[in-house]
């Protein structure tokens, strides 16, 4: 919790409604998003039971699974995931721009799940049947290891900051409101929507309240509530099993489809107004940057998927682990600047903590030159600014600072001296002036601006070189073993 | 206080008139377990040491609690408890060899010259009363550490003061491997996929689990002749074979003991309260409750609870709790609490964020920091785009 976000909770918890913790939207929102309801069997290990899916609000579609404990109806439902699942994500393939560094898609599908717990379930899903064989025992639909495979992707797309490949409807609606309860409560997206938008004539508090009982309103997923399961799934399964006349399935199926179609729609409609709240809010400036990796790794894993298409490891090794996490910590830096440099809402949270800071600038030594420290008496354009500020500052002399418009000028804090009522931060201006000795016109601010300056910058995290994978030291477990597909890949899930 | 009462007995009367005619709940090893996360709450404390019904309790003042189990999660427990135990638990052994290996001093899990383990039931037998099988447990776990074979006990029943209060417990499974050590053996259906387990399911697991281990050490007065590694045995991947993994609980037991010394704590909670108070909940002649329910939330005013979101997961009473603690901090999450620098409510935050009230000497720091915050967020909301405002700085230009 940040110190914004604190206060923005207590004062939704003061008004019984939830308020703004960003002013503009930070995660892309596709055209066409395929939206993903899936439920699991409860004390099954990521047992399907049934999903809601499509990209049409008002055409979604059912899948069930009658009997999750049976592995054959399992991959079924699987095989008929993929059949949706497989043309939606592959269509966007087609469509292509060449880039200097190789081509890439105009665009890349969105996979939308409504909580957290939905991103641990394709996580698992992936990993159930990215293994399976398409020959010999245990066969499944050659779609079904594909299925898998792009599962994983996402999966693991979901963990890097910033990626919009698959976001959970209640991280990004956490990610703009606050709401005046807790983060454990917040992962409810009945309730959460409850905060911030409240049918008619409820608050927030109120809507919450009643969005988490089960009878009012069925958990998001993919666990289910254990008085339905008891009640209304149990003997509706119980029913299915004891089927012994073909000709009465269909009634057994139409049972179940119906009892898993109730505890689904809602969640179904949460996760479409959840959309509509967030496309209110225009995009942030760095939206559809992050939205280009995405399009890129979806074009490299689409290549890949072609040219090897093995699946992907259940363990990485030691030095693919250790890159995975430098590159999702970079993400995780970037994505924190890029934000606050989007949204004074966000850039506050940074002014409070003294790391960035309001000023208006008091003095400016526009032709400073200074020698370049290569010798040779060169001499370099550094020009001087200025600013009075009444924020908490806490930067260090040498600290590297960027205002929010002027995003391509990297300052340095030179002096830092108290005056009245206020701090006086000196900066001296790194690049960004034009080639000529003068600066250009425009190019170093000017006395009475007021500048937004922050040291939040994207560029903080370093790493040391990694070995090759081949070269992985015997402390870290010796190089890893290529993957070969084995037959116990294939018959765990039998046993 | 009648001559030649003791503390204790006067704790344990007192306790009793709290919870009234119906029969004690006692603790078992999930409620001691919970009882390590969130110590400081006097409410829950005294309750649990009462044994009183608090899911009853939270029902008839009007504040359900949400727990319930799947029946499908019940089944697959008890299925792959029996497929565990199948084969006289030869395959069971063979796990156990495999991962916690041979001892310097020689003793083999799995014993290998002596064979197939033996195996003791200490499972309920019928009309057997809990303290005739409880001497069937001590009396076959004296025997086990003196055979030269692996044996395996299902289900002993052990005991363990809790509070100055007897506790039964029932672990699923003990190994006494032939040089006398002890494990503790814990049957869990959540599933290991690829090495991983769902942390939180793992933690409470191991809480459990040493539990049971103090309980047996206690029991056999020998803390050294029962490891602190436990055995945890868990579906591996998506099937239903079981794999075993060894678990390290010296973390857990030192945090038990701790907990478990401080629960003496119930007889000066106790003290403090009026004599007469008393959730009785006065079933009537169909065993309804009759009491109504104003009277038991005045009585539960009179309990101190330390109410955090994490309670919804553990505690039938946390509705209750969540409701009065409305307007505190506390409700936002301890880190949210803090942030707002431990002011207790959030009307007093946002009172001394606006400056409409003093703050006391140690707020003092705290309201400085709020102003900045509330100014900072004021500002923040007013120059975002979406708002008419256009005043100061307006975000990043194209």
């Amino acid at each position: 919790m940040t110190a914004i976000s604190s206060y923005a909770r207590a004062l939704a918890a003061a008004s019984g409604t939830a308020v703004p913790t960003a002013t503009v939207r930070h995660v892309h929102l596709a055209a066409r998003p395929l939206i993903l309801v899936p439920l699991a069997m409860a004390g099954e290990a990521n047992a399907p039971l049934a999903a809601m899916v499509g990209t049409e609000r008002e055409r979604p579609e059912l899948l069930v699974v009658p009997q999750p404990r049976n592995r054959d109806l399992r991959f079924a439902f699987a095989a008929r995931l993929a059949e949706i699942f497989l043309p939606y994500v592959l269509g966007f393939a087609a469509d292509i721009e060449e880039l200097t560094n190789g081509p890439r898609t105009v665009d890349a599908p969105q996979l939308i799940v409504p909580n957290q717990a939905g991103v641990a379930f394709v996580r698992l899903f992936g990993r159930s049947t990215r293994f399976r064989t398409t020959t010999g025992d245990y066969a499944v639909e050659p779609s079904v290891p594909l299925l898998g495979r792009w599962l994983t992707f996402f999966a693991e797309r979901a963990e890097v900051p910033g990626s919009s490949l698959m976001p959970a409807a209640t991280e990004m609606l956490s990610l703009h409101w606050a709401t005046g309860q807790s983060a454990l409560e917040d992962a409810n997206l009945a309730a959460l929507m409850g905060w911030i938008d409240p049918p008619a004539g409820a608050d927030g508090p109120a809507a919450a309240r009643l969005a988490e009982d089960p009878r009012h309103c069925p958990p998001a997923g993919p666990t289910t509530d254990p008085g339905f399961d008891n009640e209304v799934l149990a003997p509706a399964i119980a029913a299915y099993d004891a089927v012994t006349d073909p000709s009465q399935l269909p009634d057994a199926v139409k049972r179940l489809e119906e009892a898993l179609h109730s505890q689904l729609q809602p969640t179904w409609d949460l996760v479409w107004r959840a959309l509509d709240r967030l496309r209110v809010l225009p995009g942030g400036a760095s939206v559809p940057g992050r939205w280009e990796v995405d399009r890129s790794r979806y074009t490299g894993f689409h290549t890949y998927m072609i040219e090897e298409g093995l699946p992907q490891a259940r363990r990485d090794g030691a030095v693919a682990a250790a890159r995975r996490l430098n590159r999702m910590e970079r993400a995780q830096a970037s994505y924190d600047a890029e934000r606050a440099f989007d949204d004074p809402l966000v850039m506050a949270d940074h002014r409070v903590t003294g790391e960035a800071f309001l000023g208006s600038v008091v003095a400016v030594d526009r032709d400073r030159r200074v020698p370049n420290g290569r010798g040779k008496g060169r001499l370099v354009t550094r020009p001087l600014v200025t600013l009075r500020t009444e924020d908490p500052v806490r930067l260090a002399l040498g600290m590297k600072v960027v205002a929010t418009r002027r995003r391509r000028q990297e300052c340095v804090v030179t002096a830092l001296e108290p005056c009245d009522a206020g701090i006086l931060v000196t900066l001296e201006a790194q690049n960004g002036m034009g080639r000529s000795a003068a600066p250009a016109p425009g190019s170093v601010p000017e006395v009475g601006e007021s500048l937004c300056y922050s040291s939040v910058l994207a560029d903080g995290v370093r790493s040391a070189t990694m070995p090759e994978a081949e070269d992985t030291p015997w402390t870290h477990g010796g190089p890893p073993q290529p993957y070969e597909p084995s037959e116990q890949d294939t018959a765990e899930a039998w046993e | 206080m009648h001559p030649g009462e003791s503390v204790q007995d006067r704790t344990e009367s007192r306790l009793d008139r709290i919870r009234g005619s119906a029969p004690p709940r006692r603790h078992d090893a999930r409620t001691i377990a919970a009882l390590t996360r969130n110590p400081g709450c006097a409410r829950r404390g005294v309750l649990d040491a009462a044994g009183v019904d608090k899911d009853l309790l939270a029902r008839q003042v009007g504040f359900p609690a949400a727990f319930g189990q799947s029946r499908f999660a019940i089944v697959r427990g008890n299925v792959f408890e029996a497929r565990v135990k199948a084969d006289g638990c030869v395959d069971l052994l063979r796990m156990f060899h495999e991962c916690l290996g041979s001892e310097p001093g020689g003793t083999e899990p799995g014993g290998t010259a002596a064979g197939e383990p033996l195996l003791v039931t200490g499972d309920a037998e019928p009309d057997e009363t809990l303290a005739a099988r409880h001497e069937r447990t001590v009396a076959a776990l004296r025997t086990a550490s003196g055979t030269d074979r692996p044996v395996l006990i299902t289900h002993p029943l052990l005991r363990l003061a809790v509070g100055g209060q007897d506790v039964h417990l029932e672990p699923d499974l003990v190994l006494v491997r032939p040089g006398g050590l002890f494990h503790v053996v814990e049957i869990k259906s959540f599933p290991v996929i690829d090495g991983q387990a769902e942390g939180e399911k793992v933690a409470a697991a191991a809480i459990q689990a040493a539990v049971y281990v103090l309980a047996l050490r206690r029991l056999l007065g020998r803390p050294d002749a029962v490891s602190h590694d436990v055995v945890l045995v868990c579906p591996r991947d998506f099937s239903n074979a079981p794999m075993a993994t060894r678990i390290d609980v010296r973390r857990q037991l030192l945090v038990l003991d701790h907990q478990l010394a401080r629960l003496s704590a119930v007889d000066a909670l106790v003290a403090a309260l009026p004599p007469d108070l008393t959730f009785d909940l006065a079933p009537g002649p169909d065993g309804r409750p009759t009491r109504p329910a104003a009277e038991l939330a005045a009585g539960l005013s009179r309990l101190d609870a330390r109410y955090t979101p994490d309670c919804l997961s553990m505690c039938e009473l946390a509705f209750r709790c969540r409701h009065e603690a409305a307007g505190r901090t506390a409700a936002l999450g301890p880190s949210v609490r803090e942030e707002l620098g431990g002011v207790e409510t959030v009307a007093e935050v946002l009172e001394l964020a606006a400056g409409t009230r003093a703050p006391t000497a140690d707020q003092a720091e705290a309201a400085d920091r709020l102003r900045t915050t509330a100014r900072m967020y004021a500002a923040g909301l007013a120059a975002g785009p979406a708002t008419e405002h256009a005043a100061g700085d307006r975000g990043p230009t194209p």
